[in-house]
């Protein structure tokens, strides 16, 4: 084992040891990660994902900033009772649009990865406003002010190219029309068949959300959150086993 | 002591030296060496039976065929076939006959609590107590109705909603946004509700109000407040408000028009779990 016996070299000079240490290290790093990049079966295809509309990816902001992922998880493990409270597990193509995702690690609160369409608009607002009024044991902070800020969407389209840069498919048709599609999403009586056409008939949901006038961090939040989970046509969609 | 300081210095060093010091080159203990090469026999045993090692296009699947897919769709699978039998009995069972076996209505009750829990108390309140805006589902007083076939409708079609065509529908006019009535009637007829089930703000304005209210209100609200189920209508005069029973409450409910939506659940629960809820809020006490 002559090799062994020369590990007083390595033992002897710190720089060596270290730059060693880094390559034993990289080799596990590697051998894990690595192959999520070329495996086809890491993020399976599936039928209806499509980026974020600027409303929601606005609102995905908000929920970030407020640190609602603190909370909320969005990833339904594949465990009976997860699967019976919250709908079907997470896909990772149902998150292949987040930068970044909002897996979260804790959940004080209910997972939100499939919370769209499940409680009306008045719902959210009441809850957002006022969380006991609608659950007394709840311990969620209250987000009324979220009401009162009004955005326009100004940035939107810079955010949009962001995400474009790491991966998202927004097309300079969508960056270019952030801002209008941004405010016609939250108000039905504006022409929003360009929003439609862009993202998508069947999957924009276009409506006052907060139900007052005016675009706000509530219109954002809420249509992120009635978006949430509802992009993936589940009756379409044949579990692959081998995962 | 002495028998240990000679035992050292019989056992060999590593022939490492750092000023002076040696490293004493011990061999591993026995448990702790067998239990290392326990873990490399059983990662070589994992590695084959588990999915492990990533290839050019997927990684290996391992020999049991492991899946954590599969496994939770056999988890799922597994209940189905267990609650099967109870499952078709209760689906098929006539509604008003489930209470009457004891074993269905306590398989009912308990499902329909699940289901209850997951889907209706966010709104109900975990108790079934509701809140504002949202109906209390303990009490006597219905609003589309409290025997078990009008709970079960309910819940499978909702209230209305945009889904389902056969959701219950009615809608109050906004009588004041709309300019039905003038500013004094609605304050008429204000007072007018409030004498119903207990004291007006000005007992003047209640017999001007109850001609508004006739004139108005009657057609659905019923001659003397009563309600109306078939079409949703409130009991004015049983106390219980759905939207408060103050002045400012009950004026901004005229004013504007306030009334509820709920989900249809035919599309997300089976016929089974619908039934399972609706007789668990049936047995809630308000049950007629």
């Amino acid at each position: 084992m002559a090799i062994l016996d020369k590990h007083k070299i390595l033992e002897t000079n710190a720089t060596l040891l270290l730059v060693c240490s880094l390559l034993v290290v990289s080799i596990g790093g590697i051998v894990q990660i690595a192959p999520l990049f070329w495996l086809e079966n890491t993020i399976e295809d599936v039928e209806g994902m499509r980026p974020y509309t600027p409303l929601e990816l606005a609102g995905k902001e908000v929920y970030i900033r407020e640190g609602c992922y603190v909370c909320h998880s969005q990833m339904i493990r594949p465990m009976r009772d997860e699967v019976e409270r919250y709908g079907h597990y997470s896909l990772a193509a149902e998150s292949k649009y987040d930068h970044p995702f909002q897996w979260g690690s804790k959940r004080t609160g209910p997972d939100l990865a499939r919370v769209g369409g499940r409680y009306s608009d008045d719902w959210h607002v009441d809850h957002l406003i006022d969380p006991q009024s609608v659950v007394p044991e709840s311990v969620m902070p209250k987000y009324g002010f979220l009401a009162n800020r009004r955005i326009d969407g100004e940035y939107i389209g810079d955010l949009m190219k962001v995400n474009a840069m790491v991966g998202v498919p927004y097309t300079k048709e969508m960056i270019d029309n952030a801002q209008i599609d941004f405010r016609v999403q939250a108000d039905p009586d504006e022409d929003y068949d360009g929003l439609l056409e862009r993202y998508g008939e069947d999957s924009v949901s276009v409506r006052n959300f907060d139900g007052a006038q005016g675009v706000t961090e509530m219109d954002a939040l809420v249509a992120y959150l009635q978006m949430l989970g509802t992009l993936v046509d589940f009756s379409t969609f044949t579990p692959d086993a081998s995962r | 002591m002495t028998k240990m300081t000679k035992d050292k210095q019989d056992i060999p060093t590593t022939g490492h030296e750092w000023d002076g010091i040696q490293e004493y080159d011990n061999p591993m203990p026995r448990w702790w060496l067998w239990t290392f090469y326990a873990c490399i026999l059983w990662g070589i045993g994992y590695v084959i039976a588990y999915p492990a090692w990533p290839g050019i296009t997927s990684a290996t699947a391992g020999i049991l065929g492991y899946s954590t897919r599969a496994e939770v769709a056999e988890a799922i699978a597994e209940v189905d076939r267990r609650n099967e039998a109870i499952n078709a009995k209760l689906a098929t069972t006539d509604l008003t006959a489930i209470s009457e076996d004891a074993e269905l209505n306590g398989y009912a009750v308990s499902a329909g609590a699940a289901v209850f829990k997951t889907w209706c108390a966010q709104c109900h309140g975990s108790g079934a107590a509701g809140a504002k805006g949202y109906p209390n589902l303990l009490d006597n007083d219905w609003l589309w109705g409290g025997d078990i076939e009008a709970i079960h409708e309910t819940i499978t079609f909702g209230i209305r909603n945009e889904d389902n065509d056969l959701a219950r529908y009615s809608e109050m006019p906004a009588f004041g946004r709309d300019e039905l009535l003038e500013d004094d009637q609605i304050d008429q007829v204000v007072n007018f509700v409030m004498s119903l089930s207990g004291d007006p703000i000005s007992a003047t304005l209640v017999t001007e109000g109850a001609v508004v209210f006739e004139e108005n209100c009657a057609a659905c609200h019923g001659d003397n407040g009563a309600g109306d189920q078939s079409q949703g209508a409130p009991n004015l005069a049983d106390a219980i408000w759905l939207f408060g029973g103050s002045y400012d409450e009950i004026r901004e409910t005229v004013y504007n028009a306030q009334f509820g939506v709920m989900p249809n659940w035919d599309t997300r629960l089976t016929e089974a779990q619908i039934r399972a809820v609706s007789t668990y809020v049936h047995q809630l006490g308000g049950g007629e």
